[in-house]
C-alpha cells in the first residue's frame, strides 16, 4: 500500500466531498447500495463540477432517499419508474444537448433487478443508439426492496426468498446468471467496467473515467446487503472484499469490448471465504450436500480468476 | 396554407410547427405514417433545433419523452393500441409527474385477437391513467387539436393525447389548411417550464409518496384536471378566434336545440351521423348530434346541459367493456343523474359504419338497451353454447 498524501485522498475522504447523498435517508445499516451510490455520485459530481443529472430506477436506492417531503438528494434527481431509467435518462441527455447545457452530464442507475431483468430492454437500447448516458448497476444480486426475490443476476445456489432451498433443490437454480457487463461489451460501447465498494480509489476512479467519456457508459458496482445476504451490518466492507479476493466479483474495465485492464487480487482466498459468513449460502455447509454443489461456486471463482487474469499482473492492455 | 394531405403527414406536419424538441417513437400501425414523417421532417432539416430518437420499444418511446419533458424540453410521440398497452405503466407515471407531452393516438383495436384496424379500444384501456383526451371528428381537427394540445398541456401541467381514429382519419387524403410557422408561434409560446432537471437549482422529481399525503395529491390531481376543462374551452375559442375554426372545446352540438333524438358520438364517425341526420330531418325526423370533443376530462356539466331537452339519447360508441356494456353510455347516464340511453356498439375491429346500418338502427323503435351494429346472428347462433 503507498503512503496516503492529502492530495491522493480519494473523493470520500475529503473534507469538501460533495455529498450528493446526504444523511438521514432510509436504508438499512450497512447497506453497501447506500455507500456504492454515494460514492458514485459523489465521484461524479467532483469529476464535471457538479455539471450532473441523475435518473434512477425504482429499488431500494430510490425508496430510501426519496419519501416525500424528504429527499437526500443534492443533485437533479428524476424517478420514473423501475424498467425504465436508461430510456428516460436517454430523453434527459437530449435534453440537455437541444437546450444548451451540453455541459450536464446523464447518470442514469438502479439495482440488478431493475438493470438486468426488467430494464434490459431500454438498457441495449440505449447502449446500441451510444447514448450519451452513464448507467451503473448496484448489485446486490435479488429484488431487496420487495423482500430478496431471485433476479436474474442472483448468484448460483444462494437462497432467496423465491429459491428457498428445500431437501435436494439447493437454491437459486445454476444458471449462468446474466453478467450485465459482458452483455455491455458485446454491444462495443466505448466504457464498461466493474467496481467494488471495497475498493473506493478503484470505483472513483472508473467513475471519473466514465463520466468524461461522451457516448454509453456501464460500471456494474457489487453491492453487499446485509438484510437479504444474512450476515451484520458491520461486515458489509468485509463480504464486499471477500467477494473480490475470491474471484467470484472480477474487477476489469473494458473499452469497446474488450478487457483493457483487469485488478489482480491481492491476495486470493477461496471461494467459501466469501460463501460461508453469508446465510444465504448456509445450506452448502450443512451435511450431505452433495460435492459438485459444494465445488460449484469455486469453479466459477476459478474461471474468473483465469479469464480476467487475475491472479498474475492482470490484464494489462494498452 | 390549402393543400391535399395525409392526415398522418398533416398532423406531423402540425407537431413540427409546434416545434418540439425531442421526437421519439416505436413503429405500429396505424401510427407509423405520422412518425415516419416526423423523422423525415427532422432529418431534412426542417424542423430545427429537434431530434428524432427511434427507440427499441413504446415502454422506451414514452419514458424518453418523460426524461425529456423532466429536463425541460417539449416533447412528443405517438402510438396506438398494443402501444399504448405496453407503455401503460409510463402513461400513469407522465400525468402523475405532470409533464406535458403530447401524444398522439392512432386508435385502433386492441388483440386478441389481434386487429390492426380502427375502434375506441385503445384510447378506453387508458381512459383513467389521468391525460386529457381530445377526439379528431376530421384530419383538419386532428391538425387543429395538435396545435391546441401543446398550449393546454403546458399550461395546465398535464400530458394530452390527441386521439385519432386510425386508418380512417390516418390514413385519408383530405383536404387541409395548414397554418403557417409564424401563425403557430403567435398561437404557442416557447416552452417554459417551472420545475426541471436543473443542476442551478436541483429538483427531485418522481419521489415516494406515502398514505399520509397520497390522498392529498391525487386530490389535488383530480381538482387541476377539473379546472383544465376551462382551459380546454377557453383555448379553443383562442383557437377559433385566431384560425377561424371551431375545432377545439369540449363539445361540438349539430342541431342539438330542438332535437326529440340526440346521438352522441366521438371520432370520425360523427361526420357520417351528422350527414344521416341530416337526411332523417329532411324526411321530418328531429335528431341531433353531440360530439364529445374533451373525453378526458369529461365534460359531464355541458354534456347534461346539452341533453337536457331529449326524448331519447342514443350512444353510438367504437367500444366496450366486456360483460358489462357501452362505456361513453355509462358516463353519459352518470352525467344525466340516470335516464335512458340506448347504447350502439359499431365499427369494432374497422368494421364499417354505414349509414344504411344507422339510419335503421336510429329509426328503430325496439327497447334494446344495447345494439351490436351489424352483427352477424348468424354466426352467434351457430357458436354460442351458454356454459352454465
Ligand atoms: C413494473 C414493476 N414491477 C415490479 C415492481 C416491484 N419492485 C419494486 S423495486 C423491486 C425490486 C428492485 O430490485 P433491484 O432492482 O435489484 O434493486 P434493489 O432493491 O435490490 O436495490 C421490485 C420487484 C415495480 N415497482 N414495477
Ligand atoms: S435491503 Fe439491502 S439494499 Fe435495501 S436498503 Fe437494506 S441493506 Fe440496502
Ligand atoms: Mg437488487
Amino acid at each position: 500500500m503507498s503512503e496516503l498524501t492529502l492530495g491522493g485522498r480519494t473523493v470520500q475522504a475529503t473534507s469538501d466531498r460533495p455529498n450528493t447523498l446526504t444523511s438521514g435517508h432510509r436504508a438499512c445499516q450497512g447497506c453497501g447500495e447506500a455507500l456504492g451510490a454515494r460514492c458514485v455520485i459523489d465521484a461524479a459530481h467532483k469529476a464535471v463540477n457538479g455539471k450532473i443529472a441523475v435518473v434512477n430506477a425504482t429499488g431500494c436506492l430510490e425508496v430510501f432517499s426519496c419519501a416525500y417531503p424528504e429527499n437526500s438528494w443534492g443533485v437533479p434527481w428524476l424517478h420514473s419508474l423501475f424498467g425504465n431509467a436508461a430510456a428516460a435518462a436517454t430523453g434527459v441527455a437530449a435534453a440537455m444537448r437541444l437546450s444548451g447545457r451540453e455541459d450536464v452530464r446523464v447518470i442514469a442507475q438502479g439495482g440488478d433487478g431493475g438493470t438486468v431483468d426488467i430494464g434490459m430492454g431500454t438498457l441495449s437500447g440505449m447502449f446500441e443508439r451510444n447514448d450519451d448516458v452513464l448507467y451503473v448497476c448496484y448489485d446486490n444480486q435479488a429484488y431487496m426492496n420487495t423482500g430478496v426475490q431471485r433476479s436474474g443476476a442472483t448468484l448460483a445456489l444462494a437462497r432467496t426468498a423465491t429459491t428457498l432451498p428445500n431437501g435436494s433443490y439447493m437454491g437459486s437454480d445454476r444458471k449462468t446468471g446474466k453478467f450485465m457487463p459482458q452483455i455491455a461489451m458485446a454491444h462495443e460501447i466505448p466504457y464498461t467496467a466493474t467496481a467494488s465498494i471495497s475498493n473506493i480509489p478503484d470505483l472513483e476512479e472508473k467513475i471519473e473515467k466514465a463520466i468524461n467519456i461522451r457516448g454509453a457508459k456501464y460500471v456494474h458496482v457489487h453491492v453487499p446487503c446485509p438484510l437479504g445476504w444474512g450476515y451484520p451490518p458491520s461486515e458489509t466492507i468485509k463480504i464486499a472484499r471477500l467477494a473480490v479476493r475470491s474471484g467470484l466479483f472480477p474487477l476489469f474495465e473494458a473499452e469497446y469490448g474488450k478487457v483493457v485492464k483487469s485488478l489482480p487480487i491481492d491476495e486470493i482466498v477461496p471461494a467459501e471465504a466469501y460463501l460461508k459468513p453469508q446465510r444465504r449460502f448456509a445450506h452448502l455447509f450443512g451435511k450431505n450436500v452433495p460435492r459438485d454443489e459444494a465445488d460449484f461456486l469455486q469453479n466459477i471463482a476459478d474461471s474468473n480468476i483465469r479469464k480476467y487474469g487475475l491472479k498474475s499482473g492482470g490484464i494489462q492492455n494498452d | 396554407m390549402l393543400y391535399q394531405s395525409e392526415g398522418s403527414q398533416a398532423i406531423a406536419k402540425a407537431v413540427a410547427l409546434c416545434r418540439p424538441k425531442v421526437i421519439c417513437a416505436y413503429p405500429i400501425t396505424p401510427q407509423t405514417h405520422i412518425v415516419e414523417k416526423a423523422g423525415e421532417l427532422v432529418r431534412s432539416g426542417q424542423l430545427d433545433g429537434c431530434e428524432f430518437i427511434n427507440v427499441e420499444s413504446e415502454m422506451a418511446a414514452l419514458s424518453v419523452a418523460i426524461g425529456a419533458q423532466s429536463a425541460g424540453v417539449r416533447s412528443y410521440t405517438a402510438t396506438s393500441s398494443q402501444g399504448v398497452l405496453y407503455m401503460a405503466e409510463a402513461v400513469y407515471n407522465a400525468s402523475g409527474m405532470e409533464l406535458p407531452i403530447v401524444m398522439t393516438l392512432g386508435n385502433r383495436a386492441v388483440g386478441a385477437p389481434i386487429n390492426i384496424w380502427n375502434d375506441h379500444s385503445d384510447a378506453m384501456a387508458v381512459k383513467d391513467a389521468g391525460w386529457i383526451m381530445l377526439f379528431a371528428e376530421t384530419n383538419q381537427e386532428a391538425v387543429d387539436l395538435h396545435i391546441q394540445a401543446f398550449k393546454i398541456a403546458e399550461t395546465v401541467k398535464s400530458p394530452v393525447m390527441v386521439c385519432v381514429d386510425g386508418f380512417i382519419l390516418t390514413h385519408a387524403y383530405d383536404r387541409i389548411d395548414m397554418p403557417s410557422q409564424d401563425e403557430v408561434d403567435a398561437f404557442l409560446p416557447p416552452y417554459n417550464p417551472e420545475t426541471y432537471l436543473d443542476t442551478h437549482d436541483p429538483v427531485a422529481m418522481g419521489a415516494m409518496v406515502s398514505p399520509e399525503y397520497f390522498t392529498e395529491v391525487r386530490y389535488l390531481a383530480h381538482l387541476r384536471k377539473k379546472d383544465s376543462l376551462e382551459v380546454i374551452r377557453r383555448i379553443g375559442n383562442e383557437f377559433a378566434k385566431q384560425f377561424g375554426r371551431d375545432s377545439g372545446g369540449l363539445l361540438h352540438e349539430y342541431n342539438t336545440e330542438n332535437a326529440e333524438t340526440i346521438i352522441v358520438a366521438m371520432g370520425s364517425m360523427v361526420g357520417t351521423i351528422k350527414d344521416l341526420t341530416d337526411e332523417l330531418n329532411a324526411e321530418g325526423e328531429k335528431f341531433g348530434v353531440l360530439s364529445i370533443a374533451s373525453y378526458r376530462p369529461f365534460p359531464a356539466a355541458a354534456v347534461a346541459e346539452s341533453l337536457k331537452n331529449a326524448e331519447k339519447i342514443i350512444v353510438v360508441e367504437k367500444a366496450f367493456a366486456l360483460g358489462v356494456g357501452g362505456i361513453l353510455s355509462a358516463e353519459i347516464r352518470l352525467a344525466l343523474n340516470g335516464g335512458a340511453v340506448v347504447t350502439v356498439v359499431a365499427g369494432l375491429g374497422g368494421r364499417n359504419i354505414t349509414k344504411q346500418m344507422l339510419r335503421e338502427c336510429f329509426l328503430s323503435k325496439t327497447d334494446e338497451e344495447t345494439v351490436f351494429l351489424g352483427l352477424k346472428r348468424d354466426v352467434i347462433s351457430r357458436e354460442y353454447r351458454p356454459n352454465c
